[in-house]
């Protein structure tokens, strides 16, 4: 397999296009997607390789183009839409909520939804409270989708092609302050199944359960924490629904401590499912301290750089953390 | 009553009788529901469209069975219209196994993909979107299909309205749009929720053809959507506002405080049955017997329905996990 150092935007652009080129049903649709190439650059030459009919700017109508790509999916189309901001689903919600995930249910199972809905996530730019959000606790409450948050470059490539390939509603979280981060990556077709989380740093003292840009910063803080003697595992959820539930459950048999980190508020996060469902598993008998998580503050995300750093988790908190946990 | 304007020998007799059966399978099947739900025999609720016959048979006949269907909440009619089979409605609108959609769906959510049934939608205004979808895959594939998109005069001020009629207008997808102006959106008389009650006007801003019309007259609503169905396969989307009135209650829990008996009653006389059974005497396409004969069978064929709805299993405990995912 040849591999390069790519970008996590371009390992996403690349998943789109090999799909585009795979599938002839697969075409993409958005705001600013064609010409200005997406409000991250994510999809930059994509319209001259694939021409207007498959590389669609919509009219800024997110409940319309959002609802039009759920109409294209049950009628034999596989669309991938990009929402600029995951903010902006707050205006297309009912397309998310009460229609794309509850057809085939609502319909005796005679239809299928094989759509993407792609959109940046995340804080860190200081595009302050209503483009900076993480809202994937929202969309993991609605049964009948599945909801993506790549970490990595390679995980984005082989989650996305997955998600394609999925002939159900996908919710595929890009985190905005990682599109620019570099790893290796197959230049070749790979997938990364669903419901499978990745263990990015095995350990054995302390288990992180994270997701998305705070598994870097759980890696980050493993490296202080393993110089001090304390060896962390760092669990990469990779998708939050489906959840790999035994995964977390074993590293905690295992390592008898356990921290959840996510950029997303705290208070009613997903993190309390995640400390929820080890406390409702054998892992509960082998927990030696209590289970900490770690979360944004209760406020809407602040536009000032010195107060935006203060809102999510940080290398430092993660490394608290863990050492709270090993008192 | 006036009798429609045309000439009888445009119109195919198989067709008259087709019709006429559609619209008293539509009324009687609703009128089951009726009963059935005074007898606590149906779960939940419904919404009939008792009265509003002609705008939704008339419809979906003049359409041709491989276009999209999208209905609202208030969707037995079309659905009927468009061959869905009826015990398998009676069965979904009675909670059971057999029912179209297994019971998971109910009376608002009846669908056949393989009828072109999309959906009839819980959520008002939220189906017009969808559509513009199933016509971006029509566009796509190059298929000769249009989308019928229903609304009422309640949900053409939603945003999900507008929205649609602009995407549909802008990418010039076969999108006809079927708004049933039955006067109130739940209690809410047209007058108290638009300004301007000509709701024609709705597709002016997005450039589209539109055209009003009595959607009592069951073959003006016939020709005219049949016309506008070719136009719209070629050309892109349109309007048609299709004036009528409910003359059940939106729902079971509806008390009528908002209109009066004698309003009520004046439409009843309105009846689009009624209206073109006259016309059809009247123009000697069929006689008194054998339009009693249609009403006969329609409701043999209702009666037989609602006994296989009511004799048909509930759904297993074991399915309830079923078609959560693909």
């Amino acid at each position: 397999m040849a591999i390069r150092e790519i970008r996590y935007a371009e390992a996403i652009k690349e998943a789109m296009c090999e799909e585009m080129h795979r599938d002839p049903d697969v075409f993409f649709l958005g705001e600013d997607i064609g010409v200005y190439g997406g409000a991250f650059g994510v999809s930059t030459g994509m319209l001259e390789e694939f021409g207007p009919h498959r590389v669609i700017d919509t009219p800024i109508s997110e409940n319309g183009f959002v609802g039009a790509a759920i109409g294209a999916a049950i009628t034999g189309s596989r669309p991938i839409v990009e929402l600029m901001f995951s903010d902006f689903m707050a205006v297309c919600f009912d397309q998310l909520l009460n229609q794309a995930p509850k057809m085939r249910y609502m319909f005796g199972g005679k239809v299928k939804v094989p759509l993407v809905l792609r959109t940046p996530s995340g804080g860190g730019t200081g595009a302050a409270a209503q483009h900076s959000q993480s809202l994937e606790t929202i969309y993991a409450h609605i049964p009948g989708l599945k909801v993506v948050i790549p970490s990595t470059p390679y995980d984005a490539k082989g989650l996305l092609k997955t998600a394609i390939r999925d002939d159900n509603p996908v919710i595929f979280l890009e985190q905005k302050r990682l599109y620019q981060t570099k790893g290796e990556v197959p230049a070749e077709d790979y997938t990364i199944p669903f419901g499978k989380a990745d263990i990015k740093r095995p350990g054995t003292d302390c288990t992180i359960i994270t997701y998305g840009r705070m598994v870097e910063l759980s890696l980050e803080a493993a490296e202080p924490l393993a110089k001090d003697g304390i060896n962390v595992e760092v669990i990469d959820l990779r998708t939050l629904l489906p959840l790999d539930t035994e995964a977390l459950i074993q590293s905690v048999q295992k390592t008898g401590r356990c921290v959840v980190v996510h950029e997303a508020v705290k208070f009613a996060g997903f993190g309390g499912e995640l400390a929820a469902t080890v406390n409702e598993s054998e892992a509960f008998y082998s927990l030696k301290s209590p289970i900490k998580r770690l979360g944004a503050i209760s406020a809407p995300i602040p536009f000032s750089p010195e107060l935006e750093e203060h809102t999510f988790p940080t290398t430092d908190s993660i490394v608290a953390a863990v050492r709270e946990t090993m008192k | 009553m006036e009798p429609t304007q045309t000439t009888p020998s445009k119109w195919n007799k198989q067709l008259l009788e087709e019709l006429m059966r559609t619209m008293m399978l539509s009324r009687k099947f609703e009128e089951k529901i009726e009963q059935m739900f005074a007898e606590g025999l149906v779960h939940g609720t419904t919404h009939l469209g008792i009265g509003e016959e002609a705008a939704a048979v008339g419809t979906v006949l003049a359409a041709r069975p491989e276009d999209y269907l999208l209905a609202t909440h208030r969707g037995h009619q079309p659905v009927l219209a468009k061959g869905v089979d009826v015990n398998a409605m009676m069965a979904e609108i009675l909670g059971k196994q057999s029912g179209i959609c297994k019971g998971k769906g109910g009376s608002m959510h009846i669908a056949d993909i393989d009828k072109g049934v999309l959906g009839s939608n819980g959520v008002l205004g939220s189906n017009a979107p969808i559509a513009c979808g199933a016509g971006l895959t029509i566009r796509r594939k190059g298929e000769d299909k249009i989308v019928l998109c229903f609304f009422g005069d309640g949900a053409a001020n939603l945003g999900a309205i507008h929205e649609a009629m602009n995407l549909a207008a802008v990418w010039n997808l076969p999108v006809l749009f079927i708004l049933v102006n039955n006067g109130y959106g739940v209690s809410t008389h047209i007058s108290k929720a638009s300004r301007d009650t000509d709701l024609a006007k709705r597709a002016y801003p997005f450039g589209i053809p539109v055209k009003t019309i009595d959607g009592n007259d069951i073959l003006a609503v016939y020709e005219t959507v049949r016309e506008a169905r070719d136009y719209v396969a070629q050309s892109g989307p349109m309007l048609i506002v299709q004036n009528t009135y409910r003359i059940s209650g939106h729902s079971k829990s509806d008390q009528n405080r908002y209109r009066s008996k004698e309003e009520i009653d004046a439409w009843r006389e309105k009846c689009p049955i009624l209206r073109f059974k006259a016309y059809l005497l009247e123009q000697d396409r069929f006689t008194e017997e054998a339009i009693d004969q249609m009403d006969a069978e329609t409701t043999a064929q209702i009666e037989a329905a609602a006994e296989y709805g009511i004799n048909s299993p509930l759904p297993s405990l074991d399915t309830i996990l079923d078609d959560v995912y693909a």
